[in-house]
Parts: structure tokens; C-alpha cells; sequence
């Protein structure tokens, strides 16, 4: 066996390769996965993450009492919250933070801050406060340094006695904010007494948190919890799949998890063809030594034996490159991870599952591959098999006619012949190059599915270089005052509430956006269609949304607003849109405050600014206290194309590495078990006089041929793979658009091409080699 | 210059096609030393047809290989024409294999998915002056059979197919190793006519390697090599026809 494994070798690699892939990609994906789901669940249970969210406008604190004792409520907990400007030295814009009150007794009972480093906050100082350690670490606000926030108006003096991670805040992004920022939004923990101050809330709460008893039933909390809030404004409750960084957190699990399941299989199946492929070869030149076993007494099932310990050697090779390489991946992955989220510790805890499913998975593939092979060479009876086997047969078909008539090259005539005599394993070369050409497109697509998100969000839909979010509605003519600051050119209004959309049993909670009839700056925009013209009446939702609330065009929806006015609208649905980030709903604003029976009104201002004037605009704001936050879109956009590009540029690369193995891998193999079956022929076109260049060529050629035949079909296949990626990757957080560009597919299609020339080149070397004289002796 | 060029300069003088001097073959495998040839001079004149026999392991399909440009010797040289093949580089020899050599072996060599036509014609796309490759195939008596591919071929078919694809570029020297070893007699003989008309009517040079003693008979001149050198080198007066040949 061993010397059979020696004569094969670079082809057994070249599978357990491709094998190796396949499960490095489920073991390193679900390794990770499995690690961060015990890191979460370890974090959740030490700092008790809450279970069930509530907000309200304001909520007299002994409401707390009577929330505790509903049923199913193990603890309750009440706090203020509330969104500050903040002024940090060595930052000319404003940051904005979220503010959290601690309660008097030191540290709270759900959503333990987990203190990094210095103390808490002594409760007789108002000015002392925590802070997250991203925010700390990104401004250097080392315990003892100041800062100062805009509290109620009033500009305050703060100083930082600590750094906290939080299990509410392992993903922490400023609302409405598209990408993480840690300079420009951070949390701040303050004394209860101080922020019910600040917030004008004394003996008040506007945030509530529940764990839940074993065995609680959450719908029933959260409906009693709704109705206990509901005097008080409550925003409606929700469990942890609705929180913000618990559920980010969930769509990349689902992310990983889809990217464990989504590509192994197609590498194991292209792993058990070329098995498939090179046993069969190996099998043929060893037919006389088969037949002489079983003549010499030998049973079937110990040659059968023999081959199939060979496939499950290149099998296990397989595995532990795999294994290995997934363990690799696996942790570097899970840094990454680590350094994205706030954890304050990371589990490493692969587990064994993925490895055990993979290996038997693997196994599999080779061993089903090999079976094919082995049971037609013992079908054979012992006399026939240690005869050589009959010269190919060829007929003329009418492919031979059509070919005849545009009188081809011999040369190019063999190769057609040769594809055509042995349709399955040109099949086999076919379909493994364009499963690589399909995996190629499938990543390279997420680029053009970036570039329209981008280019949607940024480039068309948000137009503003600076977005102001008041503390709370105004009337138009606050417009005139914002167009009165420093250096804004252009001003324009909108209004965003929080709401409940309700269709029948199904609800989500979202935010309606009116928009402003003639707004050129923020536009709703569809990512194919491009702007998008809001209908006189009724509510625009993107697709997802709309399918979250199974409603479609002309359906009606229950709009129950979660702030001021409070008014439950009854809708219908105007059209349906796709979008990749942003899951709203949209409404022209006449017909919204017509439905809500009142003057238009503005929460968010859009400004066009003189560049050069930006540092006084920044310094009024962080003196205005009307102002909640500010988003400047050109920083926003910096950040994201940062994040992106790296995150996207690491995965292609990966991606690519994996296709052009998987093309090395066929055309190799391929082109081996060409040479060797073709050795002779192709000698014998040698001694009557073609140079080395054209007998290469129908080895070459064939090769080549397949690999363009099979782009096409590569790009069919990848660009169902892009629309199953688009379903695998899109949360309710993100839509991922489907468009695959010309680009993606020429580059995909150059990469393969160009990894199969090159394989195929590599045998071709190996055609030098052979014997002449040596070749001609022998009879085929 | 050309070899092509010179060719028909010599061609017109009736000079030897080759001129073998003092060669010899050592093949080394691990530290075993095998003599394959051991000083071989000879002469091929323009047109004749040359019987190679000897025994197995004699030397004679080294020596054929050498002459072919398939195979180069370990000492003296080798001419064609005027043209030293003793140290030509790979892409001469391919050069001189495609434009004046046609070779003819015992198993064939055809490509089993190319038709009779087609692998006569896989010759005839790269040659200079070649003969169509149904005319070539006429000549051994084929014509009919034209369409047919190898494995639908008997033997005697196939090798006739060489021999049609050896001739179709019109060579000047045909080198045949073994061309009957494969075949009954009937078959043989057919294969030898179709030999011996070429070497008639077309003037090609001709070296036939064999087995069958018998063969000499139908050739001008009769070479043996026993254990790498040339042991008799004789002309044959009484040139009998291929059909007289007894098996």
C-alpha cells in the first residue's frame, strides 16, 4: 500500500487539500462559533445579563415593586438613561455618550458592570463616574482624568474613577450610527441621585431590566410588563433577541454557523470525485496485479480491503490538515473576534463535535468516492483482469460530423475525442472547476454587495455631511435656528419615533421615519431602484420587515408609536423596498402628522456645512443643549470603509486560496491520470516529429478547454451561491443586495483559469520526462 | 542551412542518406553499464532497402533509434546527409523526425481516437510536400477502410495505417522495427508488399528490423548485428517478392 501511496503522492496531497478545506472551514467556523457561545453564556451568567428590556418615558420607582411580583419575575431593576453631549480634550467634534445611573448601594443586580480598572464612583460625589474601557482607552481617560458632558443644559465638570465592560454592551453602537465607534460614543455610569438629576427624573426611572424565573413564561412578562409601562410611556418590552448587542451578537453566531454548513459540502463532494478519479487510474494500471491476487486466492473483499485503506489514508490526510489548519483558523478567528467585541474574557472551547462530524464526514466522501472504483474492478473476473484491457472504442457520432466539417487540427480533434469517449470524468473536471469558479463568485460578490450598500447609504442616501438628533421634537422653525450656526449651508428636517408595527399576531419593533416632501439630502433609497419617491399615503417598509410582518402592498398595518404623540396609526403598507442596512419603516411626513392630527414637526436635522467651518459648528453644538448627538457622515463612512475593506479583504483572501485549491486540485489530477492513460499516444506524436509544444498542447488543451467550458456553468452555480449567501448572512440587522458585477465574475473566472493553466503546465513538465524509446516498447 | 535544402541538393548525387561512424551505446542503470553498441559503421545509400536482423539484445532497435533521432549515441557520430545528428539539440531532432523520417513500429502506435484518415492526416498538417492522406492510404490498399478507427481495424489494417501515416510526408528514409512481429503470416506478407511498393515506386530509403530470417530475402542488402557490433554486411542478389516470402 505504501508503495501504491508513494506513486501517487502528489495527487493524494493534492485531495487531502481539498478535503482539508472543507473541514478546516467546519471546524475552524464552528470551533468559533462554540467558543463565543460559551464565552457569551459564562459572561451572561457572572454579570447577570438581564432577560427581559423595557423603556419608558418616566415610571415613578415604586412601580418597581409591583413589576417585581408579577409572575415569572425573579429580580427587577429600575434605572435612568438618558444621551449627553460630551466635550473630551484632543477631540474638536462632540462625542456622545449614554448615560446609566448605578444605584445608591453600589453596583447593580442585572447588567453587572464588571469594573477593569480604579473604583466606583463614591455615592456622596455627582461628578464621579465610570466609563466603558473602549472609550476610556480610546481617548486615554485614565481613572482621575475630566471631561465634561452636557447634562440638562448645563455643562458639567466629570472625573473618571474607572473602566467597565458590560454584558449589555459586548457590541456598542451609538443609535443610529451604522458602525461601532468607540471615540465618538461611549457609556458613562453615574450615581442614581446625579443622573436622576441631570435627567430631571427624581424619584423616577426610565429603564427597566427583569430576569426571569426557570421556567417563566416571557410572552406573559412582557405583555404585563407592557401594561404596567403603559401609563408611564412605556416603549414596549422586549427579550433578548430585540437587544441591541445580544442580537448583533446572535446574526454573526448565525453567520458563522452558516458559513460551517454552506461550503464543507461542496469540498467533500469534489474530494470523494477526485478519489473517485485517481483510484480508478490506480486501479487500471493494477489490473493485472488485482487479477493475479485474486487468482493466487485472494478474496474480493481483502482487495477491496487494500484500495479502500489507500483512499482512507488520503482520507485521514485529509482530516488532519484540516484539523490542524481549522484549530489555526479557529483562533485566529476567535481573536479577531475577541478584539471586535467587548468580552472581558474569551472561552476556548472548540469542542470535539465539529471535529468528530467533520472527520466522519470526510471519511465519507473519500471512502464513498473510492467504492465506486474498487467494486468495477473486482466485477472483473481474475483471467480478464490480468489481460490488458481492450483499446478504447471510438464511433463517429454526429458530433464527429460537426467537428469533421470545421476542420479542426488531429491535435484538437483528440482532445474533443477525448472528452467525448469519457464524459464522466471530463463531468468530474467540469464540475470541480466550476465549483471553484462558484465559490470564487460567491466571494468575490460580497464586494458588489458592499459597494451598492455603500454606495446606497452614503454616496445617494445620506447626503448630509452632519446629522443633529434633538432632545426632542420641534417645530419647523427650528430649522431657521440650525440654519443660523456656523458655517451650514443647507438645513433639512426629519422625524423619527420609535414604534411597534403590528400585523395580526406578528410585531416587531422598529422606528418610523417621516420624511420631508423635496428632501435632497436623506432620501429613502432601494437598492436596485435608487431613490425612492414616498407615496402620498400610507408606509414603505423594506422587504425583510415587510416579511418579519408577513404583510405586502395594500395590507394594513397597526403603527403604535412608542413616544410622544402615543398614537396607534392604521396604515396600509404602499410598497415594499430592498434595502441592505436600516430596517424602518417610511412615511411622508404630511400624511403621517395629518394621521396624528398636529403640526409638522422635526427630531433630526441635516446640515450641508463649510468644511472650514466646521470647528466652530462643533464647539456651538457641545454648547446647545438641545442637541442629543451629532453624526458626521464623512467619519461615519471612514470607519466603515475601514471595517469593511479589512474584514472583506481578509475573507476574500481565504476564499480565494480555497478556489484555487480546489482547481489546483482537479486539473491536477486530471491532467495526471491524462498522462499517465496518454503516455504512449503522446510519445508516439513525439517520434513523428511534434515538438514538445504541441504534444503539450492536447494534454493542455483539453485540460483548458474543460476549465473555460466549466466558467460558465461556474457562474451560474456561483451566483446561486451568492443568493444563498444573501440568505445565510442577512439578519434583521442587514440585507445583503444581490448583485454580482462583470467584475466579480471576469475575476473569479481569470483566477481559476489562470490556477488550472498553472496546474496543468505542472504535469505538463512531466511529459519532458518520459522515455521515447521506452514508451514506444511497450504495448498500451 | 536548411536540412530540407541540402537534401535535394544531395538527393540528386545518389550520396549515402546516412553515414554511421563508429558508434557506440552505453546505458547506465544504478551502477550497471550496458553495451548496447559497440562501434557500428554503416552506410545507407540513397533508395535501398536494408534488412536488419540479430538476435534479441543485438543492438538493432538502439541503432534504429539512434538513426531516427529518437535516441543519441554515447561516442562517434552520425550523419544524414551532410548533417551531424550526433549533438543536436532537441528541437533539430523533432525538426528532422518531422521532415524526413517515417517511422513504422510493431504495436502501431496509432492514436485510437483519431479514423484511419485522421491519423494519416495528423502527419500530413505538419509536413511540407506530404501526399493526401487518402492517396496515402490508397497506396496501401485502404482506401475503403478510410473512416474506420484503430480499434475497429485487424491488425494488418492497423499497421497498413502506419505505414500510410510513415509515407504520407514523403521521407527519405523509413525506419520499420518489427512492422510484422504483430501479425499472421497473410497480414505480414500484405504489410511487406505495401513496404516494398513504397521503397519501389517513391525511392524511400528503407531500414527493416526483424525477427523472421526469412524477410532478408525480400531486401538489397542484409546487416547483422550480434552483441552490438556488425557482424555481416552483405548485398542479396536474389531479391524475392514480398509474396514469396515463407513464413
Amino acid at each position: 500500500m505504501l508503495r501504491d501511496l508513494r506513486q501517487i503522492w502528489a495527487q493524494a496531497v493534492a485531495i487531502a487539500l481539498v478535503l482539508g478545506c472543507g473541514i478546516m472551514l467546519m471546524v475552524g467556523a464552528q470551533g468559533t462559533q462554540r467558543s463565543l457561545e460559551e464565552t457569551r453564556a459564562a459572561y451572561y451568567e457572572r454579570f447577570r445579563f438581564a432577560d427581559i428590556f423595557a423603556q419608558a418615558t418616566r415610571a415613578p420607582r415604586a412601580l418597581l415593586a409591583e413589576i417585581g411580583a408579577l409572575d415569572g419575575v425573579a429580580l427587577a431593576e429600575g434605572r435612568v438613561t438618558f444621551h449627553a453631549v460630551l466635550d473630551v480634550a484632543g477631540m474638536d467634534q462632540p462625542a456622545s455618550a449614554q448615560v446609566l445611573s448605578l444605584p445608591a448601594d453600589g453596583a447593580p443586580l442585572l447588567n453587572v458592570p464588571l469594573l477593569r480598572s480604579g473604583r466606583l464612583p463614591d455615592p456622596r460625589r455627582p461628578d464621579e463616574v465610570l466609563i466603558n474601557e473602549p472609550f476610556g482607552a480610546a481617548h486615554d481617560l485614565v481613572p482621575g482624568s475630566r471631561f465634561r458632558g452636557i447634562f440638562d443644559g448645563q455643562l458639567r465638570e466629570l472625573t473618571v474613577t474607572g473602566w467597565v465592560l458590560s454584558p449589555e454592551f459586548v457590541y456598542t453602537i451609538a443609535p443610529g450610527a451604522v458602525m461601532p465607534d468607540d471615540r465618538r460614543f461611549g457609556l458613562i455610569w453615574m450615581n442614581a441621585a446625579a443622573a436622576a438629576s441631570a435627567a430631571g427624573m427624581d424619584g423616577a426611572m426610565n429603564d427597566i431590566a427583569l430576569s426571569l424565573t426557570r421556567g417563566a413564561d416571557r410572552r406573559a412578562v412582557i405583555d404585563a410588563l407592557d401594561r404596567l409601562l403603559d401609563p408611564y410611556g412605556g416603549t414596549g418590552a422586549f427579550g433578548r433577541d430585540r437587544q441591541g448587542s445580544h442580537s448583533f451578537l446572535d446574526s454573526e453566531l448565525e453567520q458563522l454557523g452558516a458559513l460551517a454548513r454552506f461550503l464543507p459540502p461542496i469540498f467533500l463532494i469534489v474530494a470523494a470525485f477526485l478519489v473517485n478519479m485517481v483510484l480508478g487510474r490506480l486501479i487500471a494500471i493494477e489490473r493485472p496485479q488485482i487479477g493475479l491476487m485474486r487468482a493466487v486466492g485472494y478474496t474480493r473483499a481483502e482487495v477491496a480491503l487494500h484500495y479502500l485503506k489507500l483512499a482512507g489514508v488520503i482520507g485521514l490526510l485529509g482530516i488532519l490538515l484540516g484539523w490542524g489548519f481549522g484549530w489555526w483558523i479557529g483562533n485566529a478567528m476567535l481573536a479577531l473576534y475577541g478584539d471586535f467585541f467587548r468580552f472581558p474574557f474569551l472561552l476556548r472551547n472548540p469542542g470535539t463535535a465539529a471535529a468528530a462530524v467533520s472527520a466522519g464526514l470526510g471519511l465519507a466522501a473519500v471512502l464513498l468516492g473510492a467504492a465506486r472504483a474498487v467494486l468495477a474492478a473486482l466485477r472483473l473476473p481474475p483471467a480478464e483482469a490480468m489481460s490488458p484491457p481492450a483499446p478504447p472504442v471510438f464511433t463517429r457520432g454526429w458530433l464527429d460530423r460537426v467537428l469533421g466539417a470545421i476542420r479542426l487540427r488531429q491535435t484538437t480533434m483528440m482532445i474533443f475525442r477525448s472528452i467525448i469517449r469519457w464524459p464522466g470524468r471530463a463531468a468530474i473536471t467540469l464540475f470541480g472547476v466550476a465549483a471553484s469558479v462558484a465559490v470564487l463568485v460567491a466571494s468575490y460578490f460580497l464586494f458588489d454587495a458592499m459597494q451598492v450598500v455603500t454606495d446606497r447609504t452614503f454616496g445617494q442616501g445620506n447626503r448630509q455631511q452632519i446629522t443633529l438628533t434633538l432632545n426632542q421634537a420641534q417645530p419647523l422653525a427650528v430649522l431657521d435656528d440650525a440654519l443660523a450656526l456656523p458655517g451650514v449651508r443647507a438645513v433639512e428636517g426629519a422625524f423619527a419615533v420609535p414604534v411597534r408595527l403590528v400585523n395580526g399576531h406578528r410585531d416587531r419593533l422598529s422606528a418610523l421615519q417621516g420624511h420631508f416632501a423635496g428632501a435632497e439630502l436623506a432620501r429613502l433609497m432601494d437598492d436596485v431602484d435608487g431613490a425612492v419617491a414616498l407615496p402620498a399615503e400610507g408606509v414603505v417598509l423594506p422587504a425583510l420587515l415587510a416579511r418579519a410582518l408577513d404583510v405586502r402592498p395594500g395590507d394594513r398595518l397597526r403603527i403604535e408609536l412608542l413616544a410622544a404623540p402615543r398614537e396607534v396609526l392604521d396604515l396600509p403598507v404602499a410598497a415594499i423596498i430592498r434595502q441592505g442596512l436600516g430596517q424602518e419603516a417610511h412615511v411622508a411626513a404630511p400624511a403621517l402628522f395629518m394621521a396624528l392630527r398636529m403640526s409638522p414637526r422635526v427630531n433630526q436635522i441635516h446640515l450641508l456645512v463649510d468644511t472650514d467651518r466646521m470647528d466652530a459648528l462643533n464647539a456651538q453644538i457641545k454648547r446647545t443643549p438641545a442637541v442629543a448627538g451629532l453624526a458626521d457622515w464623512a467619519e461615519v463612512r471612514r470607519q466603515f470603509d475601514a471595517t469593511m475593506s479589512d474584514n472583506l479583504l481578509t475573507m476574500v483572501a481565504i476564499y480565494t486560496i480555497i478556489g484555487v485549491l480546489i482547481a489546483i486540485g482537479v486539473v491536477y489530477n486530471a491532467a495526471r491520470i491524462q498522462l499517465s492513460e496518454r503516455a504512449h499516444e503522446l510519445a508516439s506524436l513525439r517520434v513523428l516529429g511534434f515538438s514538445r509544444a504541441e504534444v503539450g498542447f492536447v494534454l493542455v488543451g483539453e485540460m483548458m478547454l474543460l476549465a473555460l467550458l466549466a466558467v460558465p456553468l461556474g457562474w451560474v452555480l456561483g451566483s446561486w451561491f451568492a443568493a444563498g449567501m444573501v440568505e445565510a448572512v442577512s439578519t434583521d440587522v442587514v440585507q445583503l443586495p444581490y448583485v454580482v458585477s462583470r467584475r466579480t465574475y471576469a475575476a473569479a473566472a481569470a483566477v481559476v483559469v489562470l490556477a488550472s493553466l498553472g496546474a496543468a503546465l505542472l504535469v505538463r513538465r512531466r511529459l519532458d520526462r518520459v522515455n521515447l524509446t521506452m514508451a514506444l516498447k511497450a504495448r498500451q | 542551412m536548411r536540412l530540407s535544402d541540402t537534401m535535394r541538393d544531395e538527393s540528386l548525387k545518389h550520396g549515402p542518406v546516412f553515414r554511421v561512424e563508429g558508434i557506440t551505446r552505453v546505458f547506465r542503470t544504478g551502477t550497471v553499464e550496458v553495451h548496447a553498441l559497440r562501434g557500428v559503421d554503416l552506410e545507407l545509400a540513397e533508395g535501398e532497402m536494408i534488412v536488419l536482423l540479430g538476435a534479441s539484445g543485438s543492438g538493432k532497435s538502439t541503432l534504429l533509434n539512434i538513426l531516427g533521432g529518437l535516441d543519441q549515441p554515447t561516442e562517434g557520430r552520425v550523419l544524414f546527409r551532410d548533417q551531424d545528428l550526433t549533438r543536436a539539440s532537441d528541437a533539430r531532432l523533432t525538426a528532422f523526425r518531422r521532415d524526413h523520417v517515417g517511422f513504422v513500429f510493431q504495436f502501431y502506435n496509432l492514436v485510437p481516437s483519431l479514423s484511419a484518415r485522421e491519423n494519416v492526416a495528423l502527419v500530413t498538417e505538419i509536413s511540407r510536400n506530404p501526399m493526401s492522406p487518402e492517396e496515402a492510404l490508397d497506396r496501401v490498399g485502404l482506401k475503403h477502410r478510410m473512416d474506420h478507427f484503430p480499434a475497429e481495424l485487424s491488425g494488418g489494417e492497423q499497421q497498413r495505417v502506419a505505414i500510410a501515416r510513415a509515407i504520407a510526408k514523403r521521407p527519405e528514409v523509413l525506419l520499420c522495427d518489427e512492422p510484422t512481429g504483430a501479425l499472421d503470416s497473410k497480414t505480414g506478407i500484405q504489410v511487406l508488399e505495401a513496404l516494398d511498393e513504397v521503397n519501389r515506386d517513391l525511392g524511400t530509403a528503407t531500414i527493416l528490423i526483424t525477427h523472421n530470417a526469412d524477410i532478408q530475402r525480400i531486401a538489397e542488402r542484409v546487416v547483422v548485428l550480434a552483441d552490438g557490433k556488425v557482424i555481416r554486411d552483405e548485398a542479396n542478389p536474389d531479391r524475392i517478392a514480398p509474396s514469396q516470402v515463407s513464413w
